[in-house]
């Protein structure tokens, strides 16, 4: 399944805006995108390993939150969106 | 935004002319406009959003626009904040702003608030208008203005920039989600970026503002599909749009259905004291340019080190290595730690956690060079440009 990076979460995956993971669920999808980028796991996930509160994963356009979290099962065409608050715009 | 139309004045002669193409069509037509001249828009900043949202608000006729900003135009705002001209860099925002929104619409009433937004003041400024439309810059004020439109019961238009990335919603209106139903709580500090030291391209909070202002009408009008329970995702590079669906969290702390926010709160607390990041390192030795400039001179033993993007080293540089922050970890071993660094970015804030890296690296004998090259080219060299 492809997994979209947002923009400030790019400098810590290679720069890429989207990656590739064969994966059966949400939760299989992530480990093997902080796998290839460790330096990203810190931003998604807090000390007690669970997803950041500033940080939303979709599956398509479905909070996971309201779907199975990390064991909702995707198929290969599914598209994972990871979401962060940004806070720019009167600057 | 009931008992709107009941209570309209009529649009004398000059006003049907200036909205003839809104009252042709009938989404809009009389009672649309109407409807607009009694609408009360709040416009939480006159910057990169907020200037296309005041400016076509101003335009489409919204009768009484407030505006809150305590800051004042510079250069580096003229990229994107359209509603500020090249004249107008010294003053204050909400003059310059409330200049333009009058030669574009003298029949507008603008309402300047020139203050920061605080739990002091947002309930009673709130209370005054129907619609609050959000284009701050920063999380505190993001939650703030979000706490105080549920507290107040005013729909919260929301959008927010990065780069080249937006996204825009309705927030807090009482059927949908709000901002904290989205996101229960900020980043810790330093996590994410700042527009500052991120950049943005000029057009996006164009896009982004105008989505707000269309939404904004939309309300106002009570027609069409409003962005509630809708994330709109904006990336203006692949000029992709995409939507995401939000719910009502019925946890929420400011909105669910045992809230434990029922008061605005310190919102710099709320977003500045949690997370491990939050603390600033306390040990490193700061080093002023003047000192750098001198040692420099004096022929002193030091390593510049500089630790920015390459496409910052150059717009200018002071002839430092260059090593961005973040490959700084894989590339440490081009440092000798028995040299004395001088590190620098642009103001002081990566060269700052350069530094602790390299403290923590075993590295003894760093600095951080306090202000930057902005504080080089101020203070030192006037030829060194500031951006």
């Amino acid at each position: 399944m492809k997994i979209l990076v947002p923009t400030p979460l790019r400098q810590y995956a290679g720069r890429q805006p989207a990656f590739e993971a064969p994966a059966a669920t949400v939760g299989e999808a992530l480990s093997a995108l902080t796998a290839t980028y460790p330096d990203l796991r810190k931003h998604l996930y807090g000390e007690d390993g669970k997803l950041r509160a500033f940080v939303n994963v979709y599956l398509n356009d479905d909070d996971i939150r309201y779907l199975q979290n990390d064991a909702t099962t995707v198929k290969d065409t599914d598209i994972l969106s990871i979401v962060p608050s940004i806070a720019g715009g009167r600057l | 935004m009931t008992g709107i139309a009941e209570k309209a004045a009529a649009l004398n002669n000059d006003e049907i002319l200036r909205y003839s193409r809104h009252l042709i069509m009938p989404e809009v037509g009389m009672e649309g406009q109407l409807k607009l001249k009694q609408a009360k828009v709040l416009c939480i900043g006159a910057g990169g959003l907020g200037s296309p949202l005041a400016l076509y608000l101003a335009a489409a006729g919204v009768g009484t626009l407030g505006i809150v900003d305590f800051d004042v135009v510079d250069f580096t705002n003229l990229q994107r904040q359209v509603i500020h001209g090249t004249s107008d860099v010294g003053r204050k925002k909400l003059d310059s702003a409330a200049d333009t929104l009058g030669e574009i619409n003298p029949n507008v009433e603008v309402r300047k608030f020139d203050t920061r937004l605080s739990s002091a003041n947002a309930l009673e400024l709130f209370r005054e208008f129907d619609i609050i439309a959000d284009g701050t810059d920063n999380f505190p004020t993001r939650y703030l203005v979000n706490d105080a439109c549920v507290l107040t019961g005013k729909p919260n238009v929301y959008g927010s920039i990065f780069r080249f990335e937006g996204q825009a919603s309705v927030f807090a209106t009482k059927e949908g989600p709000c901002y904290r139903c989205l996101y229960p709580e900020p980043p810790p500090p330093g996590l994410v970026p700042s527009c500052a030291e991120g950049g943005v391209l000029g057009i996006l909070p164009g896009l982004v503002g105008i989505i707000q202002a269309t939404e904004t009408i939309k309300l106002i009008l009570g027609s069409g599909e409003p962005l509630i329970g809708r994330l709109l995702l904006v990336d203006a590079l692949a000029m992709r749009f995409r939507e995401l669906k939000l719910r009502k969290n019925p946890d929420c702390p400011v909105c669910g259905v045992n809230p434990t926010v029922t008061e605005l709160i310190d919102y710099n607390q709320f977003c500045g004291i949690r997370g491990e990041e939050a603390a600033a390192p306390s040990t490193i030795k700061d080093m002023t340019v003047e000192e750098l400039k001198q040692r420099l001179d004096k022929g002193d033993d030091l390593f510049v080190l500089d630790v920015r993007e390459p496409h910052e080293y150059q717009i200018c540089n002071i002839g430092g290595h260059l090593i961005p922050l973040n490959d700084l970890p894989k590339r440490v071993s081009e440092l000798d730690s028995s040299r004395e660094i001088v590190v620098h970015c642009k103001m002081g804030g990566r060269s700052a956690k350069a530094v602790d890296f390299l403290k923590q690296s075993g590295f003894t004998r760093v600095h951080n060079l306090a202000g930057g090259i902005t504080a080089w080219a101020e203070r030192i060299d006037p030829k060194v440009p500031k951006y």
